[in-house]
């Protein structure tokens, strides 16, 4: 299978440094709109990271109900793909959703309102966490059935190809999403009729608490390659690496050259959802640390902005401080905001 | 979603011309992919095969193959489909060959298109239009026969069609396509050769607004899609005996014309309920629930439900007949509730 694929044992395989050089020539000096490009990335994902850290905190001191599914330590995949797309572009998501949504363009004070269950939230508090959907960026929702939007972001693709658009679907999905057969029979059709949709597979190595060696037969890659799919396997941590490849098929896409799979190796720094504290009957803390100190997206991205002399530490502090007002903002803007009235409860089970 | 209040009348359109209800639905679909140009078709050989039972054949001829098109065997992926092209602008109708095979499709149904609007507190709609069939004594076994809407009647998001004529069949599938909502529409596949009057261009029918077959004043006998024909068979039988049934045709499972239902019962004081779903948790339960509920204090019989036997339906058709209701049970049902045994 792929190699990063750590087991539960402590093994680890070769971490694989940074293969995006397409990016720039080394050494050379950045152009000021790729300087810009990668500190707006670098913000992304930061907004993403400290978003999740104030989720787990409104989870954990039982201000947010229901279930919370965090995407610290992959948030390199959400934004590099999402850089890549434009406003109109779709995409579908995940329960493991904030990030892509973020990424796409929705504001942090209505999606801190739906987690909320507020009506100022983007489904009125009537989707929650796992089904945060906005039309405004193109985001056709999150959806909590494992590989349950692949129809959904296949079909937007069939929809972008019949109306004559040159829209482009992205599809975010876990390794887990691996094991339901409508993904197949998706990609299959995507394949057949030259669908404009990217297949972008997180795998971030475990199925909720069960890691993918025990659930997963074969070569992931593989598995698109068998429809004559295009395939990429790229470190999922890098974010250069991401959205280079995510451009390259983005591209090839909208030029109306069908579909293609981007298989994303990650890792999930925490839980399956925020009350999976305990984990060491499935992956070790070895592991996690190795991860979360060596192959963390952010640190990557920012050493590599260091060493191009776009970026000092206080370049990075400032950012810190306007992301973290935002999501205190957001996040503040949610707990006043008000619940749904009543009457809400039977509106728009109808169009 | 349209619910008036009144029937439409039966002489829209020119010219009134007996035809059969698979050239009824046929016409439907070809008018409105004229009217409406993001109307298309997917599904399993319904191009130039117009499927097994030549419903729509001749449609790739007029429309070409880039919308009416042959799918793979992929019913959940055609379906999930059908969800996403219907929330971007496109108004498919997805065709589920037998009725049986929504099985595979049913979390693309049930979990995708009918919470989508919901889930996204009203922004996003999901225009699809399922076609799938129903009906057993095709002597095609318990895969291929059997009546399955009460899955979807369950499920709140969802508008679920029984037609029951040609004339139905027209302007339910018309209100269907035009509709914002996801749509099951069941066709009675042993039903595409009945022929009745059927007026050409264009006319629809309102859903939630149930049809009298037939009126009359001693027993209403509820009836559905396949049911419809052996209720109004069975109420000529009735005649005979100087016993007077109404038949009402609910027309969609949802919404329900409960108010139809119960003033009819308030009126026969007798009723029964006969669909071809198994009787079991059926669709015969809920509007015998609806009825008893609404004109309690009117009946002088319990409401008697009479569905398919809860079996598994037998390829012999020495069983197969006896697992559904025929004219002469139904008649029996209504002689006991009438006291005429």
């Amino acid at each position: 299978m792929s190699q990063s694929k750590a087991s539960g044992s402590g093994e680890f395989v070769e971490a694989r440094h940074p293969a995006s050089d397409q990016v720039s020539t080394a050494g050379a000096q950045l152009l000021e709109t790729e300087q810009v490009r990668w500190l707006s990335i670098y913000e992304q994902m930061l907004k993403i990271r400290i978003f999740e850290e104030h989720v787990n905190q409104l989870y954990t001191s039982a201000k947010m109900p229901g279930l919370a599914h965090l995407y610290i330590g992959e948030e390199a995949i959400a934004v590099g793909v999402c850089s890549a797309l434009r406003r109109d572009d779709y995409i579908t998501s995940t329960h493991r959703g904030h990030g892509h949504c973020l990424a796409k363009g929705a504001s942090v004070d209505r999606m801190f309102a739906e987690l909320l269950g507020k009506e100022a939230g983007y489904c009125r508090g009537k989707g929650g966490s796992m089904h945060i959907a906005d039309q405004e960026t193109g985001n056709l929702g999150a959806n909590a059935i494992v590989g349950g939007s692949a129809g959904i972001a296949t079909g937007a693709a069939m929809s972008s190809k019949m109306r004559g658009s040159d829209e482009v679907t992205v599809c975010f999905f876990g390794d887990g999403a691996l094991g339901q057969g409508v993904l197949y029979e998706v990609m299959n059709m995507a394949s057949l009729w030259k669908l404009p949709v990217i297949y972008v597979c997180e795998n971030n190595q475990y199925n909720e608490y069960t890691h993918n060696s025990e659930t997963t037969a074969g070569e992931m890659s593989a598995r698109a390659k068998a429809f004559g799919i295009p395939t990429e396997e790229v470190d999922g941590q890098d974010v250069r690496a991401v959205y280079t490849t995510a451009a390259r098929m983005v591209e090839r896409a909208r030029g109306g050259e069908g579909p293609a799979f981007i298989l994303c190796n990650t890792y999930r720094y925490l839980g399956h959802h925020v009350g999976d504290i305990q984990r060491s009957y499935y992956r070790s803390r070895e592991e996690e640390e190795y991860w979360k100190t060596e192959r963390d997206p952010l640190k990557m991205l920012a050493e590599w902005l260091m060493a191009q002399g776009v970026a000092t530490s206080g370049t990075f502090e400032q950012i810190e401080q306007r992301v973290r007002a935002e999501v205190e903002a957001g996040e503040q803007f949610a707990l006043d905001a008000p619940y749904p009235d009543p009457s809400e409860v039977e509106q728009d089970v109808y169009a | 979603m349209s619910m008036l209040s009144t029937t439409t009348s039966q002489n829209a359109g020119q010219g009134v011309r007996e035809i059969t209800l698979g050239q009824a639905i046929r016409e439907a679909l070809a008018e409105e992919m004229r009217r409406d140009p993001r109307v298309f078709m997917m599904g399993e050989d319904i191009a130039e095969a117009g499927t097994p039972f030549k419903v729509l054949s001749g449609l790739v001829e007029e429309f070409g193959t880039s919308r009416v098109i042959d799918t793979p065997i992929s019913e959940a992926g055609i379906t999930g489909m059908g969800v996403g092209v219907a929330m971007t602008g496109m108004r498919p109708i997805v065709d589920i060959m037998f009725g049986d095979f929504i099985g595979l499709a049913m979390d693309q149904i049930v979990n995708q298109a009918a919470k989508v609007h919901y889930m996204s507190g009203g922004k996003l709609k999901v225009p699809l239009v399922v076609r799938t069939t129903l009906g057993a004594t095709r002597r095609t076994a318990a895969q291929h026969s059997q009546s399955l809407h009460a899955w979807v009647s369950h499920i709140p998001g969802l508008i679920v069609v029984l037609p029951s004529t040609p004339y139905d069949a027209k302007g339910l599938l018309k209100t269907a396509i035009r509709d914002d909502n996801p749509v099951i529409f069941f066709e009675d596949k042993m039903m595409y050769q009945l022929k009745g009057p059927v007026p050409e261009g264009d006319y629809t029918i309102p859903f939630g607004v149930a049809d009298i077959k037939r009126p009359g004043n001693d027993i209403t006998i509820v009836a559905t899609s396949s049911m419809v024909q052996i209720a109004l068979a069975a109420a000529e039988g009735l005649e005979k005996l100087d016993i007077s049934a109404e038949v009402i045709d609910p027309r969609t499972m949802y919404p329900l014309d409960r108010d139809t239902l119960i003033e009819s019962a308030k009126k026969t004081s007798r009723v029964i309920v006969v669909d071809e779903g198994y009787e079991r948790y059926g669709v015969t339960a809920e509007i015998a629930a609806v009825v008893a509920d609404g004109a309690f204090y009117f009946l002088d019989a319990p409401v008697k439900r009479m569905g398919a036997m809860n079996v598994p339906v037998p390829f012999s058709p020495a069983l197969e007949d006896l697992t559904v209701p025929t004219a002469d049970s139904v008649m029996e049902v209504a002689k006991t509730l009438c006291g005429r045994v």
